[in-house]
């Protein structure tokens, strides 16, 4: 069990960057009941405006001086998409039946991808992302990687700024009245169209934050990445309680955790041995999922509210 | 009204009918003799030309169109001219099903050249084979296509006479990587990954039964999913596991994050591959942490060949934006034995048989005894359909480039 710290780390660092994707879909299912399925490919977008930046820049640049301006114009890439998405693709469908900004959902979500895959230079294969250099941080009983740490800040960064902004400001609170009713919320004097695009734009933000923390970890910006990475985000949103940004990251990090403690340690488990390892993983996170639900059918921090499904 | 009614019906069915049998008609036309008398022969060609493994699908590609160009220039087979149909199998079994159907359909294709994936292959061959055409991989390792799904107890049968391959199997690559490890490298621990796909498992299979029988040991086994990129907690594991080396079953698209997030986890010991780690692509994905890493390959390095020269020679000079790749030389081969048997055939009857089905069985049988010395070596097939040419290589990325470090033909220890 020595490496259990590492695991730990390794699982919170995956978790973490779950939790910031899943911010995304969780505001937008609070503000406005609807499942933004092509968060996942706004979320690759935003890797490939940071790589972007990245290869604007005259080659030597040290990451560290390249990666504020990574960060900007991934976030804005990925934000413009967002709110153009809002804007042109579900805007028009608001007030019509559930099924048709869902179904617009996925067909975004393709088309994105294959824009990408279409137009993005050489994008057709897997393009690599610079790399922090250097190894890892020792802390004795743990060794942190590079990549992590910027996950682990970007995070802790991202929600503290959103939880503030929520509870402290005005917008925020906007934000929360119409997450509650949004008629009354319009009739108090609450601009709602302009709420949801914030709730799309601040969804976007951070999907693009932790798009340029997946490329970090894994070395490499893909057309595909935004799919499976999505649905695991939804999933930790749903499992934290879908519409509530607290439940998005605690979801995120008990599925990140329970991944990593999964393909450690429930191969050594005597009699499961066929069970454990990496290709068992997405099984045990999704035996997570069906455990919670059926223990609190609302997710770990969800409020039980009957007329929403 | 109910007269009128079927009236039109029959009506319409008979005029769909002969419009039907007219099409028929004229594309029959089209696929005779068209032109100066020379009859058209298409070599179809299914390879990932989009996707992750895209690199190597181009490398296909190209040096199939190469060796079609080299055919037609040398007017290799009179009254023939030869062309090449690339289909896009972007490494899914169910797309390059259709594709074989659709080459099946197509009355000028008389071989088909392809796949990459062993797994696309095992797809294809049905689809191919029910229909006579044949078929030859430069790239399908998986021992099961060519000796049946009971190859490993030794009761080896060929499913299907219509498909061939150039390169060497997995049952020797996985087995020459065990020897030379455990025999010059004097690694005697081992940590097996695979990405549980045909050839990835396969490969991982044939090398641990080797590697345990030369007294190896094996410390860990792992499976992963070949479309994750997070190994994170795999690494840590594989890290920590005390291994001389790690090997992996699987493609560089999964194989290279995989290695790269082991060694970022603390191992200092080299990834060990199949000839899918044998691509620039998996130096480029993985940085440089990739020094020190193995993969064997089939077949000796191609510098080392005199027909190689040539072939290296001509794909430059054709200007082809992509490298060749590891199954470049293989997929030469490939397409130049459907020209070499397409030439036996046309040469026996004084041209190909007028009657499709007729002229694809011929070829097919006659792709069984051709022999030629081509880009990897000598060229002819074996009573499975297997390459005859049973040489490998080693190679390891120093300076961030595969250089060959051993050549040589397996033999059972």
């Amino acid at each position: 069990m020595n490496d259990l710290p590492d695991q730990l780390a390794n699982g919170l660092a995956l978790g973490a960057l779950y939790g910031l994707i899943a911010i995304g879909y969780t505001m937008v299912y609070g503000i406005v009941q609807l499942i933004n399925f092509a968060h996942g490919e706004i979320f690759m977008i935003g890797g490939f405006g940071a790589l972007t930046a990245w290869l604007w820049l005259p080659a030597g640049t040290s990451l560290t001086l390249a990666l504020p301006l990574m960060i900007l114009l991934g976030v804005v890439c990925a934000v413009l998409v967002g709110v153009g998405a809002e804007r042109f693709a579900y805007r028009p469908l608001r007030g019509g039946p559930r099924l048709s900004p869902l179904i617009t959902a996925i067909g975004l979500s393709l088309a994105l991808q294959q824009a990408i895959w279409a137009f993005y230079p050489d994008a057709k294969k897997a393009r690599p992302f610079p790399q922090f250099e250097g190894g890892d941080f020792d802390l004795g009983f743990v060794s942190i990687a590079r990549e992590d740490l910027f996950i682990y800040v970007a995070a802790l960064v991202c929600m503290l700024t959103l939880g503030l902004f929520v509870s402290k400001t005005r917008t925020g609170r906007a934000m929360q009245a119409t997450s509650q009713d949004p008629d009354t919320a319009k009739l108090m004097g609450v601009n709602t169209d302009r709420i949801i695009v914030m709730a799309f734009a601040i969804g976007a933000a951070f999907a693009a934050v932790a798009a340029i923390a997946q490329g970090f970890k894994t070395g490499e910006v893909q057309f595909r990445m935004g799919f499976i990475a999505g649905l695991k985000a939804f999933t930790a949103a749903v499992l934290g309680g879908i519409g509530n940004i607290y439940g998005a990251m605690v979801g995120g990090l008990v599925l990140g955790v329970g991944e990593a403690m999964a393909i450690a340690y429930i191969g050594n488990v005597p009699g499961m041995e066929q069970f454990g390892g990496g290709s068992w993983k997405d099984v045990w996170a999704f035996a997570l999922l069906i455990l919670v639900l059926l223990i609190r059918p609302q997710g770990i921090l969800g409020e039980r509210v009957t007329d929403r499904a | 009204m109910r007269h009128r009614s079927l009236f039109t019906i029959s009506t319409t069915a008979v005029a769909v009918g002969a419009l039907t049998l007219s099409a028929c008609g004229s594309r029959d036309d089209s696929g005779g003799d068209s032109g100066g008398g020379d009859k058209t022969v298409v070599i179809g060609l299914d390879a990932p030309l989009s996707g992750d493994l895209s690199a190597l699908g181009a490398g296909i590609k190209n040096s199939a169109d190469l060796a079609v160009k080299v055919a037609n220039k040398n007017n290799e087979v009179d009254g023939v001219k030869f062309k090449l149909e690339s289909l896009d199998d972007q490494g899914q079994a169910g797309t390059g099903q259709q594709n074989a159907t659709k080459l099946v359909g197509n009355q000028e294709v008389y071989g088909v050249v392809g796949p990459l994936n062993s797994h696309v292959g095992e797809s294809m061959q049905k689809v191919l084979g029910n229909a006579n055409l044949v078929q030859v991989s430069p790239a399908n390792t998986a021992p099961q296509l060519t000796q049946g799904a009971k190859w490993q107890s030794g009761d080896k049968v060929r499913g299907f006479d219509s498909y061939f391959r150039t390169c060497a199997t997995d049952d020797v690559q996985g087995p020459f990587a065990a020897q030379y490890l455990y025999n010059e490298k004097k690694f005697k621990k081992a940590y097996i990954i695979d990405d549980k796909k045909t050839y990835g498992a396969g490969l991982a299979g044939t090398f641990t039964t080797e590697f345990k029988k030369l007294g190896g040991k094996i410390v860990g086994t792992d499976h992963v999913n070949p479309d994750d990129r997070d190994f994170s907690a795999v690494a840590t594991k594989v890290a920590k596991s005390g291994a001389d080396f790690v090997y992996i079953g699987s493609e560089y698209p999964t194989a290279a994050p995989l290695s790269a997030q082991i060694k970022k986890a603390g191992a200092t010991f080299p990834t060990v591959g199949g000839d899918a780690l044998y691509s620039a692509e998996y130096i480029k994905l993985h940085k440089k942490k990739s020094e020190g890493d193995m993969a064997t390959s089939v077949g000796a390095p191609l510098n080392t060949l005199d027909t190689a020269k040539e072939f290296m020679k001509n794909y430059k000079a054709q200007g082809y934006k992509l490298p060749y790749e590891a199954y470049g030389g293989y997929a030469y081969d490939s397409t130049w034995a459907i020209v070499q048997a397409v030439k036996a055939v046309a040469e026996e009857g004084d041209g190909l048989p007028d009657d499709v089905d007729e002229a694809r069985e011929k070829i097919a049988k006659a792709v069984q005894s051709v022999k030629f010395s081509g880009v990897t070596g000598e060229v002819a097939f074996d009573k499975f359909g297997d390459t005859t040419n049973k040489q490998l290589s080693v190679y390891e990325v120093k300076g961030g480039d595969h250089k060959a470090v051993k050549t040589g033909t397996f033999g059972e220890s």
